[in-house]
Parts: structure tokens; sequence; C-alpha cells
């Protein structure tokens, strides 16, 4: 064991006699770190005092770490173990067709992280072996095909960033200002790198009939969720997606093999995907006449909306992030518009009486989140925090008053309104609405 | 030496014949059907039983029939424990039955009667997605009796009601005809105004998540919002 292990230390181009004097001593001192850090670590480091401070040296510093493929695949720090998907156990009947939200406030780039991603499901998640998993393609073509993974992995590959965002995002705050937390009223959309087959060369294998209008997307989970799209969409960006963020997809996101439908309703990018069927006219699936119609105040609805328009929100500060105290902040967030890339992003302090640019940070990707930053100078006075998305059509980002005005409060879907984070004078931050 | 810089010159060549058709790849040229050869024609077996999806016209709709009576049966059995004997829904579940006239409400109740705009939706979802537990088990004369008693208890259709694939596309639905099935967005014409957008004075907060109890915890383990 010795030998062994003082190879390990030279390699690290560590002396040897640290360890062979000192290997029990400083064990036992990191053991007692540990149970004190656990116990009284964050308090004792608040209060200005701890162990790891300068001057000293810090216990973690005093001893080996575990070796490398102690954790064969990675996990977050332990210290970040709050930093998970979170439910609101009263929105839904069951946890098998509900929804998680992604913590955004410490989201820190414009990918969330594999483990972090929003999950929607409509029947649980579907644990599907890949090598049995079939990709049908029939209807209105000319050669129906039944596809392998193996097969689906040896087609031309693309790799795209994208966001994909739940158009109930924000649906709880149609009435009023209702969860104080970003991670609720914003979580429902996340970004990826998304590696896999442009859906339109898989539509090419098999022929398209001129009669080709439709497709139905069909997931092999419990719920066989199912989708109509037109099939210029298909042919356009979508992408039938065996990658996210450079490993396999994740469970969640429709191991082995999901669509990805840019900048539409995530409900619209399939999980498990299992079949897509040709056809000249919709199909009219119950989630998208019962489910995702929006309910409009004159009683009328409307369907097939499934674009995602420009839309933004601030990060940092936000209710679980705080300010601490007067000084310089910089406020950050994210934009995002599924009609192409954001062009910028403005930043109100005083509730949308004045506005300022903020910086876009790159890369500016089409149909993909935009981080954006902007300096403020916060004097510590109660603030009312927005900002507001402009996509490259032109739009502008609307106020939830805007919203209201033109379709009600029972939409339940695509609120890309405003956020205002009201800044009290000890920094909490609360969500509120404006007149 | 020569045999050398000819096999180079050609694994030059192929690579740049490789490059370039992938160029025509990435380029988004259309490539003939077939043109990979990947996979294998599914038989005709196999397209039957994965081809579930139910048109409004009738289109995917299996042989077979129920009527409301059966309908009353296994609905009981299968569906009344989380929906309702009469479809008024149980807990968080979701209402069947009722809501006519409630869509400009203040509370709207969207239910099958209510809302829907097609019948042939509710066969294809119970056979698509339901029994919640225990889908795809529920065989087609099953399927098409409990949706007969779902519309019946919608008095969309009568007690001696048959389901079939003749049947099902002709009921008509209350709500069929308020669909706007194509976007009207955008539908708010925001500008991007800079300086004095808003007098300050008017500025009020009209609603606060402060104080209202609805949020989870977002630190600690996952908040199942217990009541205390």
């Amino acid at each position: 064991m010795l030998p062994v292990l003082r190879r390990g230390i030279s390699i690290l181009g560590r002396d040897s006699p640290i360890i062979d004097i000192g290997g029990r001593r400083t064990f036992l001192k990191l053991g007692a770190a540990m149970a004190g850090g656990a116990l009284f670590g964050r308090g004792a480091a608040e209060a200005g005092t701890s162990d790891a401070f300068p001057p000293q040296d810090a216990p973690w510093s005093q001893t080996l770490g575990p070796g490398i493929v102690d954790r064969p695949y990675g996990q977050p720090s332990q210290f970040v173990k709050d930093v998970i998907r979170r439910d609101v156990p009263w929105l839904t009947a069951s946890k098998e067709s509900s929804v998680s939200f992604t913590p955004l406030q410490d989201q820190t780039g414009i990918i969330t992280a594999n483990g972090l991603f929003f999950e929607r499901y409509h029947g649980g998640r579907a644990s599907v072996d890949p090598q049995q998993h079939r990709l049908m393609i029939h209807g209105l073509v000319d050669r129906p095909l039944l596809l392998t993974m193996e097969d689906i992995k040896r087609f031309p590959s693309v790799s795209r960033i994208h966001f994909i965002e739940c158009p109930a995002n924000g649906g709880m705050e149609w009435r009023a200002a209702q969860l104080n937390s970003l991670q609720f009223t914003h979580g429902m959309v996340s970004c990826a790198e998304w590696t896999g087959v442009k859906l339109s060369a898989l539509l090419e294998e098999v022929g398209l009939k001129k009669e080709a209008k439709w497709a139905l997307v069909e997931g092999a989970d419990a719920a066989h969720m199912d989708r109509s799209l037109p099939i210029e969409k298909c042919l356009d960006d979508c992408l039938v997606v065996y990658g996210q963020n450079g490993e396999a997809l994740r469970p969640e996101q429709g191991f082995p093999l999901r669509l990805i439908v840019p900048g539409w309703q995530g409900n619209v990018n399939i999980k498990w995907l299992r079949r897509i069927q040709i056809g000249d006219q919709p199909w009219f699936t119950r989630e998208e006449t019962s489910k995702y119609t929006e309910l409009m105040a004159d009683g009328r609805s409307r369907g097939f909306t499934w674009l995602i328009y420009a839309k933004s929100v601030i990060t940092f500060p936000c209710p679980e992030k705080p300010a601490k105290g007067p000084g310089i902040y910089e406020i950050r967030g994210f934009a995002w518009s599924g009609k192409g890339r954001i062009t910028h992003v403005d930043v109100s302090t005083d509730g949308g009486v004045n506005w300022e640019r903020a910086r876009l940070q790159e890369p500016v990707l089409p149909k993909a989140l935009t981080r954006f930053t902007h300096e403020w100078r916060w004097d510590g006075k109660p603030a009312l925090l927005q900002s507001r998305a402009v996509d490259e059509t032109g739009f502008v980002q609307p106020t939830i008053a805007e919203l209201r005005a033109a379709r009600g409060v029972n939409g339940i879907y695509n609120n890309n309104s405003i956020q205002t984070w009201q800044v009290k004078a000890d920094g909490s931050v609360f969500d509120v609405q404006l007149s | 030496m020569s045999s050398f810089l000819d096999r180079a010159a050609m694994r030059l060549a192929v690579i740049a014949a490789t490059a370039s058709l992938a160029a025509v790849a990435w380029a988004g040229e259309t490539q003939k059907p077939g043109y990979y050869g990947y996979g294998t024609a599914p038989t005709p077996a196999q397209v039957v039983g994965w081809a579930i999806g139910v048109r409004p016209d009738g289109q995917g709709l299996p042989p077979g029939s129920g009527s409301v009576s059966k309908g009353a049966d296994i609905y009981a059995d299968q569906c009344a424990a989380c929906h309702g004997t009469f479809g008024e829904g149980e807990g968080r579940y979701p209402k069947l039955a009722g809501g006519e006239g409630t869509l400009r409400a203040e509370r709207p109740e969207p239910t099958v009667g209510s809302y829907w705009p097609f019948a042939t939706t509710l066969f294809d979802y119970i056979n698509r997605a339901m029994p919640f537990p225990s889908p795809h088990a529920l065989p087609a004369d099953d399927v098409y009796a409990i949706t007969a008693y779902v519309l019946n208890i919608n008095n969309i259709v009568g007690n001696d009601f048959v389901a079939d694939l003749n049947s099902l596309p002709k009921a008509k639905m209350p709500n069929r005809d308020s669909f706007i099935w194509n976007d009207p967005r955008p539908d708010t014409s925001a500008k991007e105004c800079m300086k004095n957008c808003a007098d300050p004075k008017k500025i009020k907060i009209e609603s606060t998540a402060e104080g209202k109890d609805l949020t989870p915890r977002t630190t600690g383990p996952l908040d199942e919002m217990k009541p205390k």
C-alpha cells in the first residue's frame, strides 16, 4: 500500500516524507476539520473566524484529496447540494405528470447542467433500453423506415445550442405575482448543446410525398406524448438528437432520442421519440386541444401557438439572491427568443421609467439563452428591477399589463412578460407586478 | 518512393471527395430517398401496432365499438377513482364533465364537454395514455365504451349512443368552433422607450408574492409543503 502511495505522491511533485511523517496526523486533523466544517464551518466563517482563513493553512490544504476515479462519474461539490431541480407540490395531481424547475439563480452561463435541466413528464420518466429502441417513420413517404439507434447515429451529425421553454413557464403569474422565487417563476427554461441528425435528413431519406403537410411526432413514454408539427418547421431546423452537452441525453430529457424543435414551446420537443407519421393534416391531439391552447377573455381559444416570443429575466439580484447593502452590483440575467437572436436587452431600476442598455455576453446564438449584465450602483433605496429583451425581428418584450389587455388572464401559456423584482432597503427581493 | 507518393495522393483525393460529400450534406442540399440506405422497412404489422394516432376525420380509428352503458361499468372500474363517478374530478385530477358556459367566467372550467373541440381526441387520448397508472391495457372496444360514456355525461350523445369509427367523427362538440388555429401573435406592440417612459407617480405595486405562502423553499431538501 505504502509504495503505491509514495509513487502517487512523487507524480504530484511532493516529498514523500510529508505523508510518512504526517499521514496519521493530517488524517486526524482532516477528520476533525470535516466534522467541524459540517457543523460550524459556515457560522464560524460568517463570524469572521475560521481555520481556513489566512494566515492559517486550510484543513483541505493539509492532506491529500481522494484520487482519480474516486467518483468515476463526477458530482457537484457537496457545498452546492441545495442547487437542485425543485417542484411546486400543490401544482399538479401527481409527480408523474408534473414539472420541476431549473435553479436559474445558480446558473452561471448559457448552458444548463444536465442534472439541472427542467423536467416535464406526462407519464413519468421512461426507462428506455437503447438496444431495443426504434424510430419508425411512415405515412405519406416513399420508403417507410424503422431505425435503430445505431442507424440514427450513422447519419451526418450536427450540434446546436438551443433553449427549451415550457410555454407554461410563468403560467402561475397571469393574475398576480404569486411565487416569490426566480426558480419557480422562470425555471421552466433551460439550454443545452444538442447533438444528433437533422430531421430534414431523415425525411429526405424516407422521401416525402407531395401531399405531406404535417408530421405527428410521438414518444415511447407511458403517455405516448404526441404533437402535430407543420412539415415546413420539420424541414427547417428540427433535430433528432441523442447527445446533450457532450454526453448521451439524460433519461429526463428523453434518452436515447428526442426531437428538438428550436424556438418552439417545450411540449413539441418530443422525448423518447419513437415515431414520426407524415400526413396531410394535423391530428389535433389532446396536447394541442385540451392542453397547450390558450383561453382568451372572450371565451375563444388559440391553438398551435408554438413560437416562444422574446423574453428575459434578471437572475441577480432575485428573491433567492438578495442584495447586501449599498454599492456596485452587476445585474445579471438571461434573454431568449424563439424567433432568432437577441439583439439587445435594456434594464430599468425604477420600475420602467428609465432604461439603460445592458451588455450582451458572447456567444449570442439564435434560439439560445443569451447572458446579459449591467452595472448598477445601488444607493440602498427601494428599487424596482426589470429587464426587457428585443430580438432580431424587432419584437419588444411586453409588460404583464399589455399581455393581460391582449389576452385576459386565463391563457396559462406564453407569458413572456417583463419580470419586476422589488428590492427593499434591506436588500431583500420580492416578485411583484406593477400597475 | 513513387508508390508512396501515389498512395499519399490517392489518400488526399479520398479525403477531398469525402469533404466535398460532407459539404453537400451540410449545405442542406437534398439527398435522394434511400441515399444512406440505413435501417429496414417496417412490416405492415409493425406499423399497425404503433400507428395509434386518430384524426378528427376518423383516420386511425380501429375496428370495434362500445356503448354508453358498457362504458359506465368500465369507467366506474378504471377511471372514477381519479375523475369522479360523473366526471367531476377527484382532488387535482382533471374534471371531465360540466363547465358549460364558464369559458368567459372568472374561473373557467374547461372539460371534455365545455372545451374539447373533437370527440376523436378523446378516443385517442384514452387509448394512448389511460388509465394513468396502467396505460395501453384496454382493448379498443373498452376504449370506445369509455369514450361513449364520457361524451354521454357531457350531454353530447344520448344514452343509446354506440361509439365506433363511423359515429365518433360525427359527434358534435359544443366548443368546436371557438378555436383559432392560426397564431395571431404578435398581439402586443411594446416600444423601446428609454427615458421618462412612465409617470413615476403612477407606478404602484399592484400585487406581490410576499407573504402569500405559496412558494416552496429553494434551499435545503425538497419542500413537500406539508401542512404544519
